[in-house]
């Protein structure tokens, strides 16, 4: 699954979510369209509450919008339903969330080589260079709740890039680490994705993060800003 | 994709094997509590209708020798020859086995090998070639004699042709008793001129034992159905806090493409896998239960109403099939609605705490809407319930009504002393506890259900006790029963009874329409036994007074029920109309029955004379019948040692408590262990929340004191509502279930004592059930409790 760097990975055009609360319906997204080429990096930025989060649920296949389209690669993934979306979520597009969501009770090789598994498409070699590569080999055999913060984030990435999907999702997963930390597990990720040639498109309160990737999407209100 | 999914579900047990364990022996403890008093119940109906169903004899009158022993076949051909249509028997012990020969030309249809089943070669038996008949257990015992098996015969039992009998017996040509078939030619030759030597026996009535047996299989099955809501309710808790705890795994596995029905199937295979197991182990758990009070429960039947009871267990398929049956039910119904909520979890943890309290609050509100129609319905039920099904379901609505009310109503107590509370660690204290009470809700409310059971079933089985016994007092006051067979030995009887000074009291009755219903009356004398012994359901002053002056009568409770009548209003039959005096409880008795004075009983009856006579004897009863023999000729065979059947009724029925005091504490202890799963399976989301309480200077000693205190205070509070929840339960049975079953009410006692000892067990079983977990909490390692704040979001 190698996509030539300038192909277009994903079209999102006037998309739109609501949700319903206690006050009445709220309007999280109106109207967002982007694209990203495949193999780029894009910093999704915004103030809190600004629908950041919601926009990278939709595209990841974890909810639904109301209106518009998701074209990735080619597949309006807006349509699909929820077995359809189960099928993106393993195998084509990846998600690192902000709570490192490992599982408990599988070790780290487990936890790794785990949504690889899932896809049908594990590789024990790769794994073995994307632990590697994370500095997690001494920890193969421990449990999660074991490691550090800033570990347990590294197996999380492992894990998203063990079965080498197209598309990275990325929801400030360096958001409850310090600062140090976080910029080591930066280094490692950006470059790995980079290595892979998948699409990025991460979220960040960081000007100095955001500057680091090709492009930058503002969110203000629900909106392109 | 399955493989690795499956494989990730089940780390967790691997990871966590005492939730694993707690989960599994929450379900075999369930499984075992209702499979063992399944078996009790089915092998005691089983041997029981066995027993009734080979040979009924007590339902026949029968002539045995004036002295009680066998007497020559002559008698039995003189007596054929003269038309009368009788049956010989002979009965013997060999090895062990009660023998009973029969003759299957003139025996009554329905009894021994004629009413057996396939297989019995009937022309064999008829023709009187050597069959004897066993079920394989007896069999086995009666090595040399060839069997023929029957498995519906009762234990100890083999029944053969009267001939083959008399040859193993080595009693040829010697009979034990002759039954009488209910229907005679006229014009008969009188016994006295046939066969001077036997005399008459009056049928035993047995629909009375049968009565009373049923009565203790209906609350036996009644019991069992309170298991089995104890059961539910702590399968259902095991499996809502197995599920709980993998939240977060299960949204993690969504967000990582296991698509939900995926999740869901895997979920469910696990679980049946986890029911077969617990299952399996539950069943065995129940035979052991059964097979270790088994041999009291059928002491108990065999003793208390004479039924054989095998004290063997023997594996019932149905029990094996029911007890599993009973796990998957349960786990199905548990897993079902926890499944229901995994699939309407929304997969976005975002969107979770607000819709989960959301979703907790619909569930209490709903759980409260379901208590509230429950409990309704079963208020209706009291006025409109009457037969056994409407008694049954009101016996459900309550209890499930009054389980899903428990949450509300502890809410409700915890937020009025939350309110009340003063100084910090109070407020604390209640505040905490009533975020704790939904995960414990469920283990709370199986313990509700066990102390409501133990009360209910305590209650009834003592009511029933101190009624039986008060029953045979009154029934059985007399310390011999002698019949007489002529007119001559009659007037013999009273007056040697006369210089002995013993009372005599003539028993007559006779068989009348009232009010369309069919009613005996009975002549009675005036005497104190009446007075002492007899307990009135209700009456108006000086009841017997009034009967034995002839200006009343008292009926039994069947007639008043079935008649309509109350006191004061008038009896009718023949040319006498007498008003009701008084109204006696007459368990067991399907008919109705009118007690009268003997003076106007003759004047209205003046053909029936008093063939037997109760005798007040303070001294022995067998000397008393030595001499009366001597005296008067009257022989052993015509008379019947009351006295002796009552003491070894009353000291037999006292096991009954055995059995149930062991069932109660039993459905207690199972209640004491949900109650430690949910302590110990919450334990780990405890320390998040306690914490901040230690952060903020509280000693790990005084949270764990905490921790205890709450929990025997739940326990306490849960006690106290359950009083009253059992006294209700033993209500319906006693007045609404057995009245619909039976036709008569027990009256209801209550036991103060016995309850606060139910307390105290209670209290116990929470104490203990709570100490480990509080013991765990007070040495959580300081490093667990700081953990919390770094990893703190
Ligand atoms: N399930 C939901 N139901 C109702 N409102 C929601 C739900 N999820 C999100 N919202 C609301 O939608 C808005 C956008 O949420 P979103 O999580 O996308 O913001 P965000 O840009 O990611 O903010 P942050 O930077 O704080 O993470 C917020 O106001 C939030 O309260
Ligand atoms: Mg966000």
């Amino acid at each position: 699954m190698c996509y030539f760097n300038g192909m277009t990975l994903l079209t999102v055009d006037n998309l739109s979510k609501t949700y319903a609360t206690a006050d009445g319906p709220f309007a999280v997204l109106r109207g967002v369209s982007m694209t990203l080429e495949a193999g780029e990096s894009l910093a999704l930025t915004g103030e809190s509450g600004s629908g950041k989060s919601t926009l990278l649920h939709l595209i990841g296949g974890l909810d639904r919008p109301d209106a518009g389209s998701i074209l990735l690669q080619g597949q309006d993934i807006a349509r699909l339903d929820d077995a359809g979306r189960a099928a993106l979520r393993r195998g084509t597009v990846g998600v690192v969330f902000q709570q490192f969501n490992l599982i408990p009770s599988l070790k780290i090789a487990d936890n790794i080589a785990f949504q690889a598994r899932l896809a049908g498409r594990h590789d024990a070699d790769w794994c073995a260079v994307l632990a590697d590569r994370m500095g997690l080999t001494d920890h193969l055999r421990k449990y999660p709740e074991q490691l550090s913060g800033g570990q347990q984030q590294r197996v999380a990435i492992a894990r998203t890039l063990a079965p080498r999907p197209a598309l990275v999702l990325a929801d400030e997963p360096t958001g409850n680490l310090d600062e140090g930390t976080a910029a080591t597990v930066m280094d490692m990720m950006l470059e790995l994705v980079a290595e892979t040639g998948a699409g990025l498109l991460m979220v960040t309160h960081s000007q100095a993060l955001a500057g680091r990737l090709q492009r930058r999407l503002h969110l203000r209100a629900g909106q392109v800003a | 994709m399955t493989r690795a999914a499956f494989g990730a579900l089940l780390s967790h047990w691997w990871r966590n094997p005492l939730q694993l364990f707690t989960l599994l022996a929450g379900l075999a403890l369930a499984t075992g509590l209702w499979s063992g008093v399944q078996a009790i119940n089915a092998e005691a109906r089983a041997s029981y209708d066995a027993a009734a169903s080979t040979l009924d004899e007590g339902r026949y009158d029968r002539l045995v020798a004036r002295d009680g022993g066998a007497f020559a076949q002559d008698n039995y051909i003189a007596l054929r020859r003269a038309g009368w249509q009788v049956s010989p028997m002979v009965t013997g012990d060999l090895n062990g086995v009660r023998l009973i020969g029969l003759d299957a030309l003139t025996a009554p249809s329905g009894m021994g090998p004629v009413s057996l089943g396939g297989g019995t070669d009937l022309g064999a038996f008829l023709t009187g070639s050597a069959q004897v008949f066993a079920n394989a257990a007896t069999a086995a015992r009666l090595d040399g004699v060839e069997v023929l098996i029957a498995d519906d015969l009762a234990n100890d039992t083999a029944v053969a042709d009267i001939g083959t009998a008399q040859a193993l017996l080595g009693r040829e040509g010697l009979i034990d008793s002759l039954l009488v078939m209910p229907d005679q030619p006229v014009g008969l030759p009188a016994l006295g001129e046939v066969a001077p030597d036997l005399t008459m026996q009056a049928a035993q009535g047995g629909t009375d034992i049968a009565g009373l047996t049923d009565s203790f299989h209906l609350n036996l099955t009644a019991f069992g159905l309170l298991s089995f809501a104890v059961g539910i309710f702590i399968v259902h808790g095991a499996i809502g806090l197995a599920f709980e705890q993998r939240r977060g795994m299960v949204r993690t596995l969504r967000a990582l493409g296991v698509p939900l029905n995926r999740l869901i199937g895997l979920m469910l295979a696990e679980l049946l896998v986890f029911a077969l197991v617990a299952g399996v182990i539950g069943v065995a758990l129940g035979y052991v239960i059964a097979a270790l009070l088994l041999p009291d429960v059928a002491a108990t039947l065999r003793g208390l109403y004479g039924a054989d009871v095998s004290g063997n267990l023997q594996l019932r398929p149905v029990w094996w099939l029911s007890g599993l049956g009973i796990a998957f039910a349960g786990t199905l119904i548990a897993g079902g609605s926890a499944l229901w909520g995994i699939s309407k979890m929304p997969l976005l943890a975002a969107a979770q705490p607000r819709a989960l309290a959301m979703a907790a609050g619909r569930r209490a509100r709903w759980q409260l809407v379901v208590a509230l129609v429950l409990l309704a319905l079963a208020a209706v039920l009291v006025f409109t319930a009457d037969g056994l099904v409407a008694g049954f379901a009101m016996l459900g609505a309550l209890l499930i009504g009054a389980a899903f009310a428990l949450p509300p109503v502890l809410n409700a107590v915890l937020a009025f002393a939350s309110a009340r509370a003063k100084g910090v660690t109070a407020q604390w204290f209640w505040a905490d506890t009533r975020q704790q009470l939904p995960g414990l809700s469920l283990a709370l409310m199986a313990l509700m259900l066990a102390i409501a059971a133990n009360v209910g079933v305590s209650t009834m089985v003592s009511s029933f006790r101190l009624t039986f016994t008060g029953f045979l007092d009154q029934r059985l006051a007399s310390e011999l029963y002698v019949s007489t067979d002529s007119a001559e030995q009659t007037a013999a009887l009273i007056s040697y009874a006369e210089t002995e000074g013993v009372a005599v009291l003539p028993i007559q009755s006779a068989d009348v329409q009232i009010a369309g219903h069919p009613a005996e009356v009975f002549g009675t004398r005036d005497h104190a036994t009446y007075r002492d012994n007899w307990q009135f359901l209700q009456s108006s002053a000086g009841a017997w007074d009034a009967t034995f002056a002839g200006q009343a009568v008292v009926i039994n409770e069947q007639l008043a029920r079935r008649a309509g009548l109350a006191l004061g209003d008038p009896v009718t039959f023949g040319s006498v109309t007498l008003p009701v005096a008084g109204i006696y409880g007459d368990y067991g008795n399907p008919v109705g029955q009118v007690v009268l004075v003997e003076d106007v009983f003759a004047t209205e009856f003046p053909h029936v004379v008093a063939r037997q006579f109760g005798l007040r004897i303070s001294g022995d009863v067998g000397d008393f019948v030595n001499d009366l023999t001597a005296a008067t000729g009257i022989g052993a065979g015509q008379t019947i040692d009351q006295a002796g059947i009552k003491a070894v009724s009353l000291a037999i029925f006292e096991r009954t408590f055995t059995v149930t005091t062991a069932l109660n504490i039993l459905t207690l202890a199972v209640a004491g262990f949900a109650i430690l799963m949910s302590l110990l399976t919450l334990a780990a989301m405890r320390v998040p929340q306690l914490a901040p309480a230690w952060a903020m200077g509280m000693t790990r000693a005084a949270l764990g004191r905490l921790e205890l205190l709450r929990a025997v205070m739940l326990a306490v509070l849960t006690a106290v509502l359950a009083l009253p929840l059992g006294l209700a339960l033993a209500w319906v049975l006693l007045a609404v279930v057995n009245v619909a079953a039976f036709g008569w009410q027990l009256p209801m006692y209550l036991f103060p004592l016995d309850y606060a000892r139910l307390g105290g067990f209670a209290l116990v079983a929470a104490v203990l059930a709570a100490g480990w977990p509080a013991w765990r909490l007070a040495r959580t390692p300081p490093g667990d409790l700081l953990k919390v704040f770094a990893n703190e979001r």
